[in-house]
């Protein structure tokens, strides 16, 4: 549902690769990881724990708290808020998180 | 525990322009900020966006990097990628830099954390797919991600019509605009007309951006009154009704972007426990403040549209009087000192806020786009629709807090921010009562997620 705008005058930007569920995704140095996963059209990056129903970013601001993913084996981080940092490994989070 | 003489929460316009006041007068000032780079959302972006051709973001846009610029100062402390999740009344100050939790004390905290989007529950408003204008402009902005088809954007306000234009300037296609703003809000704010030209370089910028879409020639749809995002799992098409015509239109697309105005994000000015007041022209709390913008907690200062929806450029004359305010109360300098300077702020406010009541009525969301219809979820985290909340007052609930405890609408993940205004609307409608009466959340830290493992990192400086 998203694509990289193509801008000539556009400063080259570095190629960042993250892991999506195992999954290889090119993101660019400066995308967080909400836009790296919509860039490369993942849509849904986890689903409710009261009726499993899946959900997308929705905010990108930090208030929704709807592109809730895992990362690098950390819960409940807003991937609005974060930059992709190679190498790092992103897990959708479905249903609800278990203690420990 | 380090103790600062000021914090600033935001560098956004009014976080920016606070700071570089304050260090003016001698003050070492600690700005903290959850995004990677300093703007708010407003000028987010604004050294780094891949966007170089001025014309798309616009001349408002660029306005802000003189305020960035003023960051780069060695008595501003400035930590990008750092989260508030705790602040108290005794101004200790939690915060989360990566991994590595801290807290340090403050003399004089200014909180400048801005808006949010009002919250525009409608069926489907859950389903990937549907997001908001904000978060079109933000992934424009910051990376240039743009719809990859033709969009549709719905709601009312300046922000969708600055997206639209934004999106056409880029060549972005859009499928329709569907302008949710109450047909006769126009004649109803006409009145209001005369005093909003005081601000008329904001008016004519609105002038220009209707004008720009018309001669783009987008479908600009007036009067919706119903508005629908259906499909299983993701979007997959936007359904709606105008006027008192019973029939609906339907489009298909895989993006829809909601907007109907922003709001105050009194998150932390709550948890705080700030008096506030619910504002029935802006429909929206605003903590309680004086003509020094403090809050009711002694030596906590709001600037911004954190402290009631002013706009970008009045947000920055705010954080001047805030900086000032913060410099008077540390002591740095006398209030007969700043008489000139305060003065000449003041007006420069007043005639920047002149434009917002005329706005505030023209794009002001109508009832049934507050109240939704009993299928509609209300609070998307814990799934509780509009009809359980009505469902409670009948059983005696009069309060947010209690319609919580029944059915955790407003416990989960977003801690309200999403379902509260809503709640309270739909409370005091049910009920009765004001907004005021009906009340808000009883918010607590942490504000943002926090594991144990982190916050067993700040134990060292909370222990001295």
């Amino acid at each position: 549902m998203f694509k990289r705008l193509s801008l000539p005058d556009a400063p080259a930007q570095k190629t960042v690769i993250v892991y999506f569920d195992g999954r290889q995704v090119t993101a660019k140095d400066g995308d967080t990881i909400a836009a790296a996963l919509l860039s490369a059209g993942v849509e849904v990056c986890r689903t409710t724990p009261v009726s499993g129903s899946p959900r997308g970013p929705y905010c990108m601001m930090g208030v929704c708290f709807e592109c809730l993913v895992e990362v690098d084996n950390i819960p409940n981080v807003q991937g609005c808020q974060v930059l992709v940092k190679e190498g790092m490994q992103i897990r959708s989070q479905n249903g609800a998180r278990r203690l420990g | 525990m380090t103790t600062h003489d000021l914090v600033i929460l935001g560098s956004g316009p009014a976080g920016m322009a606070a700071a570089a006041t304050a260090v003016a007068h001698g003050i070492t000032a600690v700005v903290v900020d959850e995004q990677p780079a300093p703007g708010g959302q407003i000028y987010r972006s604004i050294e780094s966006t891949p966007l170089k051709e001025r014309r798309i973001l616009g001349d408002d846009y660029w306005h802000g990097k003189e305020l960035v610029d003023g960051l780069d100062d060695p008595r501003i402390d400035y930590r990008p990628g750092t989260t508030l999740w705790q602040l108290t009344r005794q101004l200790e100050v939690g915060l989360l830099q990566g991994e590595k939790a801290s807290m340090v004390r403050a003399r004089h905290v200014i909180l400048a954390h801005g808006a949010m989007e009002r919250p525009f529950p409608i069926p489907g408003w859950t389903l990937p797919g549907v997001m908001t204008a904000g978060s079109g402009q933000i992934l424009l902005k910051s990376v240039g991600l743009v719809p990859s088809a033709p969009v549709v954007l719905a709601g009312c306000g300046p922000l969708l019509l600055l997206l639209a234009v934004q999106y056409l300037r880029a060549g972005i296609p859009i499928a329709a605009l569907l302008d949710t703003t109450p047909a006769g809000q126009y004649r109803d704010a006409l009145p209001l007309l005369p005093s909003a030209l005081r601000n008329v370089r904001t008016l004519l910028k609105g002038v220009g951006l209707l004008a720009e879409l018309r001669r783009a020639g987008v479908r600009h749809v007036r009067n919706v009154t119903a508005l629908e995002a259906e499909g299983e799992n993701r979007l997959k098409r936007v359904r709606w009704q105008c006027g008192n015509d019973p029939e609906w239109h339907c489009l298909t697309t895989p993006l829809l972007l909601l907007h109907q105005g922003v709001v105050p994000n009194t998150q932390v000015t709550r948890a705080l426990d700030c008096a506030h007041d619910w504002d029935e022209r802006q429909l929206a709390w605003q903590p309680r403040t004086d003509a020094w913008l403090a809050t009711d907690v002694e030596g906590v200062a709001v600037a911004g549209d954190a402290g009631g929806i002013v706009g970008a450029r009045a947000s920055a004359m705010q954080g001047r009087l805030a900086g000032l305010g913060a410099a008077i109360a540390l002591g740095r300098v006398s209030e007969d000192e700043t008489r000139e300077e305060v003065k000449r702020l003041r007006r420069d406010l007043a005639r920047e806020a002149a434009i917002r009541p005329f706005l505030d009525v023209l794009y002001r969301p109508a009832a049934h786009w507050r109240l939704p219809e009993d299928d509609t979820l209300v609070c998307r985290c814990e799934e509780v629709t509009a009809g359980e909340i009505r469902r409670m007052a009948e059983q005696g609930c009069r309060g947010p807090n209690q319609t919580k405890s029944f059915t955790r609408c407003g416990m989960g993940p977003c801690q309200g921010r999403m379902c509260g205004l809503t709640v309270s609307e739909l409370l005091a409608d049910a009920n009765g009562q004001s907004v005021a009466e009906t009340g808000y959340y009883r918010l607590r830290p942490p504000f943002k997620p926090i594991t144990l493992g982190q916050l067993a990192t700040a134990a060292e400086d909370a222990s001295e």
